[in-house]
C-alpha cells in the first residue's frame, strides 16, 4: 500500500471533483426541465404527443449513456450544416456535449418518475381544487406539483445518484473529471488500488451526503396521504 | 447501408459478433452476478454485526461508486493481482488476463451488488410462517430451501431482477474501455476508419435497443410464468 501516493493524489483529485460536481449539478437542473416537460406531454390526451414522449424516454433509457455521449461528441459533428450553425459553438465542447448528454439522459428518467408521482395523485384533492372554483393553472403548480415533488423525491435521490456514477463517462470524451484524473494517476502510476479507495472514497461520501439530503427533504416534507 | 454489407466491404459481421459477444458478457456477468449474490445475501441477512457489515460494505461501496472506477480498478489491477498470487507459488512470468474474464467479472461484480439487493428484499418479503411450518415439517435443509424457499423467492425477485439484466447489459459498453470487441467497441473501430461515427454508434444504440426490447418481451413472459396463482 502506497500511502504517500494516496495523500498526494488527494488534492488532485479533490480539485476534479469540482468538474464532477459542476457536471452533476447543470445537467441535474437541465434534465429537471426536460423531465418535467416531457412528464406533461405523458399525460397529453393526443395519441401522438404521448407516443413522442414515450419513445424518448424509451430510446434514452434503452440504450447505454456511453451510446448516447459519443453520439452526440463524435457524431453530431460529421453533420456540416451543424457546424456551420450558432449551436456549433457550444457541440464543439466535451463539457457541453457531455452536458447535452447527461441532460437527456436524466430528462428520461425523471419524466418517468414525475409521470408516476403525477399519476399517484389522488384524484380527490384535484375534485377539491375544482369545486373551489380554482383555476387550473393554479391546482397544476400549487397543489400537483408539490405533491408529485413529496411522492417523487425517494426514485428522484436514486436518480441523483446514478447521474453522479455517470458523470465519470464524461472521461471517455477528455474531460477530466473525477474519474478521468483517477485512470490518469493509474496509468500513470499503475497503483490501481490506491486510486481506487481515494476516488472511491470520495465518490461515496458524495453519495453520502445526498442520501441524507434526501433522506432529511422526505421528512421534512412527508405527509400522510 | 453499404457499410452493413457483410464480408469484407461492410461492417455487418463484425457488427454481429460484436453483439453476440455484448450478449455473451452481460450473460456471463449476470451469473457471476448471482454468484456474489448467493455469497453476500446471506452475510446481509446475517444476525452477526461483521457478517453482515461485510455484505453492507459490498453493496454499498459497489453502488455508490462509477462503475468505469471498478472496471479502471480490475483493468489496471487484475493482472497484477493475479502475478501476485502467483508469485506466491512460485510463478513469476508475466500473467495477461483476457479481456472478456476481466470485462464480465467487473460487471459481474457490479450486478451481484443489485442482484443481493434484489434477493434480500425477496427473501425478506416472504411470509416467516413458510420457514416456520417448513422446519415444523421436519423437512431436510436442501429440500427446505430448494422447494420451498427457492420458488417463492424466484417469483418476487424476477421482477426486479428483469432490471438488474437492463443495468448489467447497458454496462457492458463500457468495457469497451478495456478494449473488448462488443457492440460499442467495433462502432468505435468502424467510426474511425470509415470517419461515419454518426452513423455507426446511432446503428449501436439501435443494436442495444432491440437487444432490451426482446430480452424485455422474453423476461415478461417468464415473469407471467412465474407470478401464477399458488
Amino acid at each position: 500500500m502506497d500511502i504517500e501516493l494516496m495523500i498526494n493524489s488527494f488534492p488532485k483529485l479533490l480539485n476534479a471533483t469540482l468538474i464532477t460536481l459542476k457536471l452533476l449539478s447543470v445537467s441535474l437542473i437541465l434534465g429537471l426541465f426536460i423531465g418535467l416537460g416531457f412528464a406533461i406531454l405523458r399525460m397529453n390526451n393526443n395519441k401522438l404527443i404521448n407516443k413522442f414522449a414515450y419513445g424518448y424516454s424509451y430510446i434514452f433509457r434503452g440504450t447505454p449513456l456511453l451510446v448516447q455521449i459519443f453520439i452526440i461528441y463524435f457524431g453530431l459533428g460529421q453533420i456540416e450544416y451543424l457546424r456551420t450553425t450558432i449551436l456549433w459553438v457550444v457541440l464543439k465542447e466535451p463539457y457541453w456535449c457531455a452536458i447535452i448528454a447527461f441532460s437527456l439522459n436524466t430528462g428520461a428518467y425523471t419524466s418517468e418518475i414525475l409521470r408516476s408521482a403525477f399519476q399517484t395523485i389522488k384524484p380527490g384533492y384535484l375534485e377539491a381544487g375544482r369545486s373551489l372554483g380554482i383555476p387550473s393553472k393554479i391546482i397544476f403548480t400549487k397543489i400537483q406539483i408539490p405533491i408529485a415533488i413529496k411522492q417523487s423525491l425517494p426514485a428522484y435521490g436514486n436518480e441523483i445518484i446514478l447521474m453522479l456514477k455517470g458523470t465519470s463517462l464524461a472521461s471517455t470524451v477528455t474531460l477530466m473529471d473525477l474519474t478521468g484524473v483517477a485512470k490518469y494517476i493509474i496509468s500513470t502510476t499503475f497503483k490501481p488500488v490506491e486510486v481506487f479507495i481515494v476516488a472511491g472514497g470520495i465518490y461515496l461520501f458524495m453519495t453520502f451526503i445526498i442520501h441524507n439530503v434526501i433522506k432529511f427533504l422526505e421528512k421534512k416534507y412527508g405527509f400522510q396521504t | 447501408m453499404e457499410l452493413l454489407y457483410f464480408g469484407d466491404k461492410g461492417w455487418g459481421d463484425e457488427l454481429f459478433f460484436a453483439t453476440l459477444m455484448t450478449i455473451a458478457v452481460s450473460i456471463t456477468a449476470m451469473i457471476i452476478g448471482f454468484i456474489f449474490a448467493a455469497l453476500f445475501t446471506p452475510l446481509k441477512l446475517s444476525n452477526n454485526k461483521f457478517l453482515n457489515s461485510i455484505g453492507n460494505a459490498y453493496t454499498t461501496v459497489i453502488r455508490g461508486v462509477p462503475e468505469l472506477l471498478v472496471i479502471y480498478l480490475f483493468f489496471f489491477g487484475g493482472s497484477g493481482a493475479i502475478m501476485f498470487v502467483a508469485s506466491i507459488f512460485g510463478y513469476n512470468d508475466y500473467i495477461e488476463i483476457n479481456a472478456f474474464l476481466t470485462g464480465s467479472f467487473s460487471i459481474g461484480i457490479i450486478s451481484g451488488a443489485y442482484s443481493t439487493e434484489v434477493f434480500r428484499g425477496a427473501l425478506q418479503s416472504i411470509d416467516k410462517g413458510q420457514f416456520e411450518a417448513a422446519k415444523v415439517l421436519g423437512f431436510n435443509k436442501y429440500i427446505y430451501f430448494v422447494k420451498i424457499i427457492l420458488p417463492q423467492m424466484l417469483r418476487l425477485a424476477i421482477p426486479n431482477l428483469s432490471n438488474v439484466w437492463q443495468i448489467t447489459l447497458k454496462d457492458t459498453s463500457l468495457i469497451s474501455v478495456t478494449g473488448l470487441v462488443e457492440i460499442m467497441r467495433q462502432s468505435y473501430i468502424a467510426a474511425g476508419s470509415t470517419r461515419d461515427p454518426l452513423f455507426f454508434y446511432s446503428f449501436a444504440a439501435v443494436l442495444y435497443l432491440i437487444l432490451t426490447f426482446l430480452s424485455m418481451q422474453l423476461l415478461n413472459k417468464l415473469e407471467t410464468k412465474y407470478s401464477k396463482g399458488y
